[in-house]
Formats: C-alpha cells, structure tokens, sequence
C-alpha cells in the first residue's frame, strides 16, 4: 500500500531532552572497541578543545532513531514497521556531541518515494542543544521492503 | 560555527595531503557478543542482531551486524588519522549488503580502507571509504568530510 504522500514537509515537535552522560559515552566507545582518548578522558577531550568528553560520530543515532521512530510509528503514515530496514545514514556536525549536552531532536519528513513495491521514506532530525544551538544534523532512510508474493 | 575549528592539534596537515592519499587501513572483528554488547550500548535490541532463529524467519541468512555497528568501525580509519574525532564534519554511508555473523568465535571480519578523494575548501577534504566482508562491499557511497590542520 503506497504511503501518504502528504506526509512529505510534515515535522514533528521537539522531542524532550536527552542529556548525554559520560558514562554512556564510555559504554559505546567500548561497544565499538574505539580506544580514543577524546571519548574518555576529560584532559585528553581539552587538548583537542572540547569542553568535556565527546561522542564519536555515530552516537547521536541512538537519539535522532528514537525520534524517526516516533515519527514512523505514526499509523496515518501507514508504514509496515516491520519490513524497515536501514537503507542511508547521513550526519553533518556543526560540533560533537559532548557530555552534558541535553538535545532535543526536531523530525521531518523529507521525501516519500515507492520504488518496485518497496517504500521508502527519508527523515531529517535536527539536534539542538539547550541554548538552542544546532549541533548535528542527521539524515535516515528508511526502506520498507515489498511484501512476498503468495 | 567554530567549535570544531582548528587549534592545531591535528595530526594531518592539509598542505601535506593529496587526492589519492590513503589512510592507514583497520581490520574489525566482530563476534555475537560484540553485537550483544553493540546492542545494549546503543539501544538498538533489534533482534535481527542476536536471534538466529527471527533472523531465518524474516530471511537472513543468519544474525547480521547493525548496520550502525559497521558505520562506526569505519569511520575510525578517518579519527585514528586525524586524531580528534571532533575534526568529523560530514559522514554519511549506504547499507549495501549485510555483515552475517555466525555464531562461533570467529564471527566476522570488516576490511576499512580510506583515501582523500577530494581537497575541499576550508582546511577540509573528503575521504572515500570502503568497507569489506568476505571481499564484498558493505558500505556503499561511504564518505566523510574532516578538518585537517
């Protein structure tokens, strides 16, 4: 069933603020086996001119992929979620994301498109920090693949 | 517009690098405890990533990577070059093809490579990344753009 195309421009509100912990960023830096002391070490961030430990790149994921669920979970959109499966990941930073950062994600649909019976739907979250600074950008497409015959 | 600007701690210098350059290459393992691990860290219980049993019924192969997982290894060719992983401006990748897991304690490999496929304007260039299992590519129209010194 195709999707809504009205849906295309739609955004969403702000989600509530997620504040990034320290110890939450050691958790995925470890995950992902990535040693840098820039993710860690609070002196070793400094001296590369952070204010405090930042996040590698693809932390934010976790915030702006809550939000894009939120925003695909709508059932007016009419998206089999269950068929989802990650097609691009796009992220354009202003700065890293840091400890002590509390963001709101701001979601909008930028494109529906159906391609040989698979939808496909592109998500734009824009991250602000509490001073309502724009952090990080992060583009996500999602492909709901074709339902099997018979 | 400037938290991320230079202060000089760069490793890289942008008068030292030419399109064509190439970054030191990294080899990533991952087993089913990386993806168990992968999963509670980043909130993603997807269980594609650690039941075989859902991953057969929905048509994989076997349990796969999150894409995400493999987005994160990659990129580390460009911040172990650079140094500081704030110096990341723009990183993006398409999920291609599957990295299948098996569940022994080898599990699989992913091959990163990366060179400078364009000097852009301020300080900045565009490393092309390529990312490998088994000889196939993973991550498609894996870019990042990064702030050298």
């Amino acid at each position: 069933m195709a999707l809504d195309q009205s849906f295309v421009g739609r955004s969403y509100p702000p989600t509530e603020p997620y504040e990034v912990g320290r110890e939450k960023i050691r958790e995925f830096a470890e995950a992902v086996g990535d040693t840098n002391p820039a993710y860690t070490d609070p002196e070793a961030a400094k001296a590369f001119g952070h204010a405090d430990v930042i996040a590698p790149p693809t932390f934010v994921f976790a915030i702006t992929f809550k939000a894009a669920g939120d925003v695909v979970a709508d059932p007016k959109l009419g998206l089999d979620y269950s068929r989802v499966v990650h097609g691009d990941q796009r992220f354009a930073y202003v700065r890293p994301v840091r400890a002590g950062d509390r963001l709101t994600v701001t979601s909008t649909i930028e494109a529906i498109k159906s391609m040989v019976g698979n939808e496909i739907i592109d998500i734009r979250g824009e991250v602000h920090d509490e001073a309502g600074e724009h952090v990080v950008t992060a583009w996500t497409k999602l492909v709901a693949r074709a339902a099997e015959e018979g | 517009m400037t938290a991320n600007s230079g202060n000089g701690s760069a490793r890289i210098s942008y008068a030292d690098v030419e399109v064509g350059t190439e970054l030191p290459a990294q080899t990533f393992f991952v087993t089913r405890a990386t993806l168990v691990q992968y999963a509670g860290a980043s909130g993603d219980f997807n269980p594609i990533h650690w039941n075989e049993k859902f991953a057969v019924e929905v048509g994989l192969p076997d349990v796969i990577a999150h894409g995400m997982f493999t987005m994160a290894e990659a990129i580390r060719v460009v911040t172990d070059w650079v140094g500081d992983p704030g110096a990341v401006v723009e990183y993006g990748v398409r999920f291609t093809k599957p990295v299948v897991v098996p569940n022994d304690d080898k599990g699989a490999t992913i091959e990163v490579s990366g060179k400078v496929g364009a000097k852009l304007d301020d300080n900045t260039v565009r490393v092309d990344l390529l990312a490998k299992c088994d000889g196939q590519k993973v991550l498609g129209m894996s870019r990042a753009v990064v702030r050298l010194g």
